[in-house]
């Protein structure tokens, strides 16, 4: 379980980019984050494996805190979060099997990594999984080679490969045209049932989080302000997740505070 | 209505640049003119000597000719020695690079001293000329082929540190955040993230510093540190021209010879 709470963000001396927020995510649940440019979705998902350094709250996860742990600590620790990204940053002079092992470099040894005789057991889960996405006949080839549905394929697999106990995905279909992004949509709700891992997307497509969600979280200029089922997202509340400018709302808060 | 009037007007008129700016151009060049005129008026050219070249240089070329081959088995065997400074040169240039250019490059150097050593290397290695790393070294090794290699190796380090540095400063930083997601150590993202990303440049620089060296090093011998250069002075010294223009042409064959390898090496590897 992934529990939030009081999660600040600020940037230099600016206005807050997360203001307060609370969320929790449990079990296999796939759950999609709404808003729009500059709500601070990114910087949500960024701040739970501290790849962006909150400025105040609680992470939790399964226990352990994320906020308070020094850097080795952190780096064990985020192990534990597998992460997908919008343009997939593989490596794309590494083969397929290369980048996919890239997502045990937390466990494994240096000579092992420097030498790519990578754990007999890894390599099988790495086979599984890469047959489980359709892109096992792929191991050899260079991530460059791939189109852009296979490497971001190539960009799940790392992340499972983890064996992680969440997994984060960043508009993982913002750079894929419109069937790639429902198949890419469709695998992650799967895996998530799969292998009791709850998900929680970033996304822009309003239509496909509906389809593919187990719950849709709204959020406007930092604070959420829709958690729900997908059925209950009505038209009002689109158009007030997704209204107004950043100036308006800023003076709001300015009025309240 | 009153602009667009005032916008017909105009439309006929156009010019790159305004008075002012043509005032500062004509200034401009006026200066580099005077500042050529001043420069040449202050080398104090013979210039006797300058109208006599073209005589002067059909001589010497008359007394070139032919090229005389008689010394040809121990000028081979000081091309070959040339060749051997260049290579070993930059192999050992090459392994003292990569940590200098890993601290000097800003997105990978562990902190604002190790960046600052880092610099220092690279614009100390880099202000010297071969040259004068030679006359230094042949001070401390004594002549021949170790000071040779040392000179070459010392001005390399700045060259390649310099380039990979930057290679290593250009990178995606998009896979060193997805390794960092996964708790990747600092020394394994490097391993994955950045040697990938690095290595076309890393080749392209090492084998055009070799280019470089192979030249670099046929001079080398003006000032004892081993190579063609050792034959050449000696030849010059002894006014024995022909054997003078065996040696450039031995070593015009080499830069030719070194320029085909490594035209074929960049074409393999990238």
């Amino acid at each position: 379980m992934l529990k939030i709470s009081k999660l600040t963000k600020r940037y230099g001396s600016g206005d807050p980019v997360l203001k307060e927020l609370d969320l929790t995510v449990e079990g296999d649940q796939l759950t999609s984050v709404i808003g729009s440019s500059g709500a601070g979705k990114s910087t949500l998902l960024r701040c739970i494996n501290r790849l962006v350094e909150p400025t105040s709250g609680s992470i939790d996860l399964n226990g352990t805190e994320f906020t308070t742990l020094n850097r080795r600590d952190l780096r064990h620790a985020r192990r534990r979060i597998g992460m997908v990204f919008q343009s997939f940053n593989l490596i794309d002079r590494l083969t397929v099997m290369e980048n996919v092992q890239s997502g045990r470099l937390g466990y494994i040894s240096t000579w092992a990594a420097l030498t790519r005789r990578y754990p007999r057991e890894d390599i099988r889960h790495a086979y599984e999984l890469m047959e489980r996405v359709g892109i096992a006949h792929y191991a050899d080839r260079r991530a460059d080679e791939l189109s852009g549905g296979e490497r971001q394929r190539v960009g799940v697999v790392r992340a499972l490969m983890q064996r992680p106990e969440i997994l984060l995905a960043d508009e993982p279909t913002a750079s894929l045209d419109p069937k790639t992004s429902e198949q890419i949509m469709s695998l992650l709700r799967d895996l998530a049932s799969e292998l009791k891992l709850p998900v929680i997307i970033n996304i822009h497509n309003v239509t496909e989080a509906k389809e593919y969600s187990d719950r849709i979280v709204g959020m406007r200029y930092g604070r959420i302000i829709f958690d729900d089922l997908p059925s209950k997202l009505t038209q009002s509340e689109m158009d007030e997740i997704y209204a107004g400018v950043p100036a308006m709302d800023r003076a709001e808060v300015g009025a309240v505070a | 209505m009153m602009s667009s009037q005032s916008m017909q007007q105009t439309l006929d008129h156009w010019s790159r640049f305004t008075l002012q700016q043509r005032l500062m151009r004509y200034g401009g060049f006026a200066l580099t003119l005077l500042v050529v005129a001043w420069a040449l008026s202050s080398i104090n050219v013979i210039w006797e000597w300058v109208w006599d070249a073209p005589v002067q240089m059909g001589d010497l070329f008359g007394r070139m000719m032919p090229p005389d081959p008689s010394n040809l088995p121990s000028i081979l065997e000081a091309i070959w020695q040339t060749v051997n400074i260049a290579t070993l040169a930059t192999m050992f240039a090459v392994v003292v690079a990569l940590p200098v250019a890993y601290i000097s490059a800003q997105n990978t150097t562990p902190n604002r001293v190790t960046l600052w050593i880092g610099r220092f290397i690279l614009v100390s290695s880099r202000s010297v000329n071969t040259i004068i790393w030679a006359l230094l070294f042949v001070a401390i090794f004594g002549p021949g082929i170790v000071a040779g290699i040392v000179a070459i190796m010392f001005r390399s380090i700045g060259f390649l540190g310099k380039l990979l540095g930057e290679a290593i400063e250009e990178i995606d930083t998009k896979p060193v955040e997805a390794l960092e997601a996964c708790g990747a150590s600092r020394f394994k993202i490097v391993l994955y993230a950045i040697v990938p990303q690095v290595m076309p440049a890393f080749f392209a620089i090492a084998i055009l510093r070799w280019d470089i060296n192979l030249r670099e090093s046929t001079v080398l011998g003006l000032v004892g540190a081993g190579g063609i250069g050792m034959i050449l002075q000696g030849a010059i010294d002894t006014f024995n021209w022909p054997e003078v223009s065996m040696v450039l042409l031995t070593i015009l064959a080499l830069v030719v010879f070194g320029e085909v390898v490594s035209s074929y090496l960049r074409k393999k590897i990238l």
